[in-house]
Formats: structure tokens, C-alpha cells, sequence
């Protein structure tokens, strides 16, 4: 075999296993997409939506007080976590930059996105439900705040320093204060992409569960108070899941389904308002 | 007027961005501080004694520190080949029309909750693994398994991004000298992007490690430290899941504490790693 047949011998064989690889983990992906489609289409029904849970066997539990406490525990997480991250994320991109200090909370931001979210859920637990002797629904969305910032904050200096300088400057040279040409030539410049942060990290703390199970803990019936333990669709999910009643267990399904849709379709919006900026 | 304000303003958001960092030291400190009672009562012990016996008082982190370190060894050996070929074929051997599709589903599944994978793993691999190799099938193993497949979409993505960096005409240069898309591969994309891709590995191994809901369904939370794969097992997230909401004394509580605080130096240094060493950040607009 001459040298040039070998080379393009292996080079077939690598192309062969590349796409083997991207089939196999493409189809394990499928799969996984797939029992979650036909068991949860298979679980829902307008009995979920209407009915809290239920004990075993009872056939008409439902989901409502988890899509509920879900609800209401990642709404108090966006109203703390967005106003705070998108400020931070201004300082570093308006008042920072490179400045060193700037750098290292970006650096410490970045971290933190990837840390364990359990450990959030500890710590949450130490300083929130151990003084006031009770899990409860601000505990949880405490958490789920602490979880959101860092994403918020990356995103918002990421997109405000995508606005022309040229833009800052036209508005400087009108006179305008610093403040006035942040809230309303550079905010409106990453209009979108500060949009599509948010609704990624909303998306990504709708689906935490480890941060939850020791902080707004599980509540099997419809509860609207923060300051008691609160369902939540992720920990109702786990518990359902792993009982051994088959009714529980498709109300899980149901749930896991549900949950899904909700984040995809969030991150498929964030995705279609990036696309439209750059089309413009 | 506007100057006052002008000044509330930037103190305002200074005010919070440096939040930030005080909230992470502040993280370390609680932690740190619930630990004590625990680092007082075992010290270096705590991570060499292989027994956690609640009953007891006695807690030993070993088992959960080597079910965490042999999961995300076997998560890291079964997904990292798998991601490199999906990064290939997005990067080289997809057509384009396949390209987008493809690679933007591969970004959206690892949006997936992890919870999602755990129960998938739970009712659809469990028995797979149970048929295959006896046992209950809830063990080491299949915790790995799981692990490595809901780490896989991320890792492709990032790979592929990391592939991308490379500049085309370095690519062209080289089909131009009659080279195949495997010698392109081996000698150009993966020398250049050398330092993203292996950052982007370590970056995965730092988000396993750290990962709760995809294994806490399969792998059991059992102490026990066994070379036999198909056993049940327990990790360092694992043993807090299952068992921070019942824990009922002092000791217990701050050793799980410990276990946490231990968990969080281990990701902060592997993610530090890769960031620092391996990923340097890339500035938009440059």
C-alpha cells in the first residue's frame, strides 16, 4: 500500500468513527427526548392542571400545586436576580471594563456559573432555614437567585459591550450625564441580547433541583406562602419519581415533560431575539 | 442635579457588582463556619476514614470522595471520544444543512435539566444495566453512564466551538496541500485549538463532579467503597442529597457541612483550571 492510500485509508476510518460517535450520542439524546415525549404526552391531562396532589392510588392527582410553588419560586428568583445581575453587569462594562477589580469579579462571575448548585442549596440552608427553624419558599428562591446572578450579570457585560463606542460618544457630546447614556442609548443598543440572557437564566434555574431539595423542600398540596415549605415542579419530580406508586410516577413523567417544554421553548425564544438583532 | 444622581448610579452598580465577590467569600465562610464542629471532631480523618455511620457519630468522607472521583473518571472515558467525534463531524464532515440543525439541537439538549437524565436513567438504563451485569443495576457503573450522557451535549458543544477558533485559510492551506480531512484534523484544527479543547474537557469534569440530579437516581447513596462497578455506590452531591434534609444531630449536620465546603474547593479549582490556565477569556469586539 502506498503512503497515499494509507492516509486516506485511516483518514476514511476516523470520518467513519466520527460520525458513528456523533450518531451514537445523537441517538442516546433521542432517545432520552423521545421517553420523555411519549410518557409525558401520555401522563397529561386536564386533571394535572386542575388538581393538587394526591395520595397513591388516588387516580385524580394532580400537579397544580407544583407548577404553582414553581411559578412563584422562579418569579421572586427573576425579580431579585435581574435587576441586581443586569447593575452588575452594567458596572463592568460601563464603569470597570479592565480595570482590575472589574476583571476579577468576571472571573469569579464564570466560576461560580459552573459551580455545584447543591452547595448553593447548603449554604442557603445555613443561613436562611436553620435561624428560622423551617424550609420555606424564600429559601428557595434565594437560592435560586444566588444560582441566577452570575449568568445575568456575564450576559448583560457581554451585550452592553457589543454597543458601538461610537454610540456612547454621540450622546456624550450632546451633554448627556453618564447615567442617561446607559439607561437610554446603551440599554436600548443591547435591548436583545441582554433579553436573551435573562430568558436563558430564567431557563436554567427553572430546571434546578439540588438547590431546592433542602430549601424550599416539597410540599404535596397547593401552597401560596413564602415563608412555608413550597412545592416546586423539579423537586415534585424527584420524590414522584422515586416512589413506588406507578400513578406517582406518571404524575412525575408529566411534570418532567411539562418542565421541558418550558425550558426549550425559552431558550428557542432567547435564540430567535438574537437572530432577528443580527438580521437587522 | 444629574450629577448626584449620575453619582448614585455608578455607586449603586458598583455597590452590587462587588456583592458579588463579598457573596462568595461569604459562601466559603458559612460553610466553613458549619464545618467546625465536624474538622474539630475528625480532622484530616474526615477524608481518609472509610466509615460514615450516622448511627454512630462516626463520618468518614472516602467513600463519597471515591464515588465521586471513579463516576466522573468513567463519565470523562465514555463521553470525552464520543464529544471529539461529534465535534469532528460538526466541524468537518456535516454538510452545512445538517450542520445548523444538528449542532443547534446538540446546544438545546444541554439545556435538558439534569433531573430529566437521572429519571430517564432511572426507569429506561437501570434495567438495561441489571439485565446486562445482575445486580440491582442501580450502582457505580450506571451513575457514570448517566453522567456521561448528560455532560455529552455540552461537551460537544464547547469542543466544537473550540474547533471552530481555528482560522479557515489555515485549514484551506492545508486541503490545498492535498491533505485529508483527517490530516487537517490531527495536524492543524486539533494543534491549534489544543488549549480550548482541553479547557473545555476540564470545564466538563468541573460541572460532573459538581452534578446531582443525573446520578442521586442511580447510583444508591451507599458508603461503601467497592472496586466491583456493578455495586451501588455514593458520591460527595449524592450523600448531601439524600441526606441533608434528615439530618438529625450537631455532628451529622456539620459534617455534611464539610462534605459541601469540600465539594466547593474541589469545583472551584478544577473550574479555575480551565479557565485560567487552559481558557483564556476571549474579549467581544476584539
Amino acid at each position: 500500500m502506498t503512503h497515499t492510500q494509507k492516509r486516506i485509508l485511516v483518514n476514511n476510518i476516523v470520518m467513519v468513527l466520527s460520525t458513528l460517535s456523533a450518531v451514537v450520542g445523537i441517538g442516546f439524546l433521542i432517545w432520552i427526548l423521545g421517553v420523555l415525549v411519549v410518557n409525558g404526552i401520555d401522563a397529561l391531562s386536564m386533571t394535572i392542571f386542575a388538581n393538587e396532589g394526591a395520595p397513591p392510588g388516588n387516580e385524580d392527582g394532580g400537579l397544580k400545586h407544583a407548577l404553582i410553588g414553581q411559578l412563584i419560586l422562579v418569579s421572586y428568583a427573576t425579580l431579585f436576580g435581574v435587576p441586581l445581575g443586569v447593575l452588575a453587569g452594567t458596572y463592568l462594562s460601563e464603569y470597570g471594563q479592565k480595570a482590575k477589580l472589574a476583571e476579577t469579579i468576571r472571573d469569579v462571575s464564570d466560576i461560580m456559573m459552573s459551580a455545584p448548585s447543591i452547595v448553593i442549596g447548603a449554604f442557603v440552608y445555613a443561613i436562611v432555614v436553620a435561624p428560622t427553624g423551617h424550609f420555606s419558599g424564600w429559601a428557595g428562591s434565594i437560592a435560586l437567585t444566588i444560582i441566577m446572578l452570575p449568568i445575568v450579570l456575564r450576559t448583560t457585560d457581554d451585550m452592553l459591550q457589543l454597543v458601538p463606542s461610537t454610540l456612547r460618544e454621540a450622546a456624550f457630546a450632546l451633554g448627556a450625564p453618564k447615567y442617561k447614556v446607559i439607561t437610554q442609548v446603551v440599554y436600548r443598543g443591547a435591548k436583545a441580547g441582554i433579553l436573551t440572557g435573562i430568558l436563558l437564566a430564567v431557563a436554567r434555574v427553572a430546571g434546578e433541583t439540588a438547590p431546592l431539595l433542602f430549601t424550599s423542600f416539597n410540599d404535596n398540596f397547593l401552597n401560596t406562602d413564602m415563608s412555608q415549605p413550597m412545592a416546586s415542579l423539579t423537586v415534585t419530580m424527584y420524590n414522584y419519581a422515586t416512589s413506588p406508586y406507578e400513578d406517582w410516577q406518571k404524575l412525575g413523567w408529566a411534570a418532567a415533560f411539562i418542565l421541558s417544554m418550558f425550558i426549550l421553548t425559552l431558550n428557542i425564544l432567547g435564540r430567535l431575539f438574537l437572530l432577528k438583532k443580527r438580521g437587522k | 442635579m444629574s450629577n448626584i444622581i449620575d453619582k448614585i448610579f455608578a455607586n449603586t452598580t458598583r455597590f452590587i457588582a462587588v456583592g458579588i465577590l463579598l457573596l462568595v467569600a461569604w459562601i466559603f465562610t458559612v460553610l466553613f463556619e458549619h464545618s467546625l464542629e465536624s474538622i474539630e471532631a475528625f480532622g484530616f480523618n474526615f477524608i481518609t476514614e472509610d466509615k460514615w455511620a450516622p448511627n454512630l457519630e462516626k463520618f468518614g468522607a472516602l467513600p463519597a470522595i471515591y464515588g465521586s472521583v471513579i463516576s466522573t473518571f468513567l463519565a470523562m472515558v465514555l463521553s470525552v471520544p464520543v464529544a471529539i467525534g461529534i465535534a469532528i463531524f460538526l466541524s468537518e464532515i456535516a454538510h452545512a444543512k445538517i450542520k445548523t440543525p444538528v449542532g443547534v439541537s446538540i446546544e438545546l439538549l444541554a439545556a435538558i435539566p439534569s433531573v430529566i437524565y437521572g429519571m430517564w436513567g432511572l426507569f429506561y438504563f437501570v434495567p438495561i444495566i441489571r439485565d446486562a451485569f445482575g445486580g440491582i443495576g442501580i450502582s457505580m457503573l450506571t451513575a457514570g453512564i448517566v453522567l456521561s450522557i448528560m455532560i455529552l451535549p455540552f461537551m460537544a458543544a464547547v469542543t466544537r466551538d473550540a474547533m471552530n477558533t481555528t482560522p479557515d485559510i489555515l485549514k484551506e492551506s492545508a486541503y490545498a496541500l492535498g491533505g485529508t480531512k483527517w490530516d487537517v484534523v490531527k495536524d492543524i484544527i486539533i494543534p491549534y485549538a489544543k488549549a480550548g479543547i482541553i479547557g473545555s474537557f476540564i470545564l466538563a469534569l468541573g460541572r460532573a463532579i459538581g452534578e446531582t440530579m443525573a446520578v442521586t437516581f442511580v447510583m444508591g447513596n451507599v458508603h461503601k467503597i467497592s472496586t466491583d462497578l456493578t455495586e451501588p455506590a455514593t458520591s460527595i452531591p449524592v450523600t448531601l442529597a439524600n441526606e441533608f434534609a434528615e439530618a438529625d444531630s450537631g455532628l451529622y449536620y456539620s459534617s455534611l457541612f464539610e462534605l459541601s465546603l469540600l465539594l466547593l474547593v474541589i469545583s472551584f479549582t478544577i473550574i479555575s483550571i480551565a479557565k485560567f490556565y487552559f481558557l483564556r477569556r476571549k474579549r467581544i469586539g476584539q
